[in-house]
């Protein structure tokens, strides 16, 4: 019975977020939440449209994946094919502490000194934006991927190493054109986790982005993400509201965005392994 | 073959560069918590309650509501995630393997749902569903869904690293599946269930989102008394002070003491995960090499 807990849980979280969510489309057309560009949802005539914490949500993710993904990569590589036994076995624990630290930390440091750092060196007049969101979040998602990028790499059959070194291959010629293509499809999995974890922060995000509910692409602009808009309207909302069911809407959005990552990063995992076998 | 070393060096370089960027933004980070933080602490912050409209004075309130929580998650996540990973290691058919397939998903799938998508499932649920109303009980039971897929993950793979000759040696003496589980594996597993516990703790002690959707308080005069109140908590505490009081800069040492206790907290929490794991494993390397 135990065994089924996590699969009731899913079911659970499935039920509820849609139950509560699609009631939220009896006052609100499907399609103008979806496009919908303006978010007002206590005013004269409420909005509701999803698209700036949708756009927010992607600056922000997209940002923190592209600063992320080169460093840890190149780390991971380092960890796995250079560094030696004992350094590695130092390093890896520090890095995995960088995951432990919670994300209301991660989120007050943004708040209050790389805010600061950032408008020090750009003299951009909006204190809290996308790019100090952006990176304190591409500190937070570096251990997922150079753990699991890291363990892809390290899975690579010796007997691919050994040949390419046969060739006459120099060590970095190895890592870069057999270790590292032949375990894309692990690191590819170690990027999706990157960004499924980062689209679903919320304190770190929520304390960095200034939370202004505007459709913009521009990093140094406040945005505001759909974890970010729950967390921070929830609070304030009289039960039952369309409001309150529009909130559980954007849960519903966010958690799609979060199975589908998920589920294409575990499919991926299984193909993987049985190529392997 | 001198370009070709070339190249080699200046790619090493590279990779060294990137490793070391990462380890010098864990030192800064550290350091710059720390030495912020490191002035406030005391013993009073340790034991005194917010004075002066969260001016002035310590902690101690969260600190509690922090604990009670993370003993009530736990008391709920424990059982069930260690009868799941029981279930999967040792009684799950093997050839069953679509029903395996989806347990292993729904775990998977579970660990990657953002914690305030868990928060909106305790509000739903809990909160208004089971009018469990806005408590400590209902985001104990909120956060122990959340610690699941931690706590089944790293207990399965503690049952796991129990040699395969243990369970044969019970099975031969004539032991019972519950036996063997019970005598043989369970014992030989527990260090590594108590560091799933460890992590699950951590996990929930620095949790903010769904807390912040079920029950955490701003500024409670009294402890909690019963699970059916409201209580503070650290990262609660943290997040109030930091963006919705009246004048965050005026409470910015308190904010930095508030935070370094959490870490403290949360990373020794992890630290003796980490070093019962390492044992752990050398151990039974030694057993089943």
């Amino acid at each position: 019975m135990a065994a089924l807990a996590s699969v009731l849980i899913v079911v659970l979280i499935f039920v509820f977020l849609f139950s509560n969510g699609l009631q939220a489309f009896r006052d609100i057309d499907v399609v103008s939440f979806l496009t919908g560009t303006i978010w007002q949802p206590v005013s004269e005539q409420p909005k509701y449209g999803l698209v700036p914490m949708l756009t927010g949500s992607l600056l922000v993710t997209g940002l923190s994946i592209l600063f992320s993904v080169p460093i840890s990569i190149l780390c991971a590589t380092y960890l796995s094919q250079v560094a030696s036994p004992t350094f590695r076995e130092i390093v890896k624990p520090i890095i995995e502490m960088l995951a432990a630290i919670p994300s209301v930390v991660y989120g007050f440091v943004a708040l209050i000194i790389i805010a600061d750092v950032i408008q020090g060196i750009l003299h951009n007049p909006i204190r809290l934006n996308a790019l100090n969101a952006s990176i304190v979040l591409s500190l937070m998602v570096a251990p997922t991927i150079i753990s699991i990028s890291e363990d892809a790499i390290s899975s690579v059959p010796y007997e691919y190493k050994e040949a390419a070194l046969a060739l006459g291959a120099s060590k970095w010629e190895m890592i870069s054109k057999v270790v590292l293509p032949s375990s894309l499809s692990g690191i590819f999995v170690a990027v999706m986790l990157g960004v499924g974890r980062a689209i679903g922060e919320t304190m770190a995000v929520l304390m960095a982005a200034g939370n202004a509910a505007v459709v913009s692409l521009n990093p140094l602009d406040s945005v505001e993400t759909m974890t970010a808009v729950i967390a921070i309207e929830m609070g304030e909302v009289t039960f039952n509201s369309t409001h309150f069911y529009a909130l559980f809407a954007v849960g519903g959005v966010l958690f799609l965005f979060t199975l589908v990552i998920n589920l294409v990063a575990q499919v991926i995992v299984r193909r993987y392994k049985e190529l392997g076998r | 073959m001198t370009s070709k070393s070339t190249t080699q060096t200046i790619a090493f370089l590279v990779l060294r560069l990137c490793t070391a960027a990462i380890l010098v933004a864990v030192f800064l980070l550290a350091g710059f918590l720390v030495w912020n933080g490191a002035p406030v602490l005391s013993l009073q912050f340790l034991i005194e309650s917010p004075r002066e409209g969260m001016t002035a004075g310590g902690v101690f309130p969260a600190i509690v509501g922090t604990f009670y929580l993370t003993l009530l998650t736990l008391l709920f996540a424990l059982p069930l995630g260690v009868g799941a990973a029981i279930y999967l290691s040792e009684y799950a058919d093997p050839r069953r393997r679509r029903t395996l397939y989806i347990i292993r998903t729904a775990t998977v799938v579970l660990a990657g749902i953002p914690s305030i998508v868990y928060g909106l499932l305790g509000l739903g649920l809990f909160v208004l569903f089971l009018r469990l109303g806005f408590s400590l009980l209902s985001s104990a039971l909120t956060l122990s869904f959340l610690t699941l897929p931690v706590i089944v993950s790293a207990s399965e793979e503690a049952l796991r690293t129990v040699p395969m000759s243990y369970r044969e040696g019970a099975l031969a003496l004539g032991a019972t599946k519950w036996q063997v589980v019970r005598d043989a594996v369970l014992p030989f597993a527990t260090p590594g269930i108590l560091t799933a516990c460890v992590l699950g703790v951590a996990r929930a002690a620095g949790e903010t989102a769904p807390i912040l959707l079920t029950g955490a308080a701003y500024f409670l005069p009294q402890l909690p008394h019963s699970v059916f109140q409201q209580f503070m908590a650290l990262p609660f505490h943290i997040f109030i002070l930091s963006t919705q009081s009246v004048d965050p800069r005026l409470t910015r040492p308190l904010q930095f003491g508030t935070v370094l206790v959490l870490l403290l907290l949360v990373l020794s929490l992890n630290t003796v995960a980490i070093v019962v794991r390492s044992r752990y494993r050398r151990k039974y390397r030694r057993v089943s090499g």
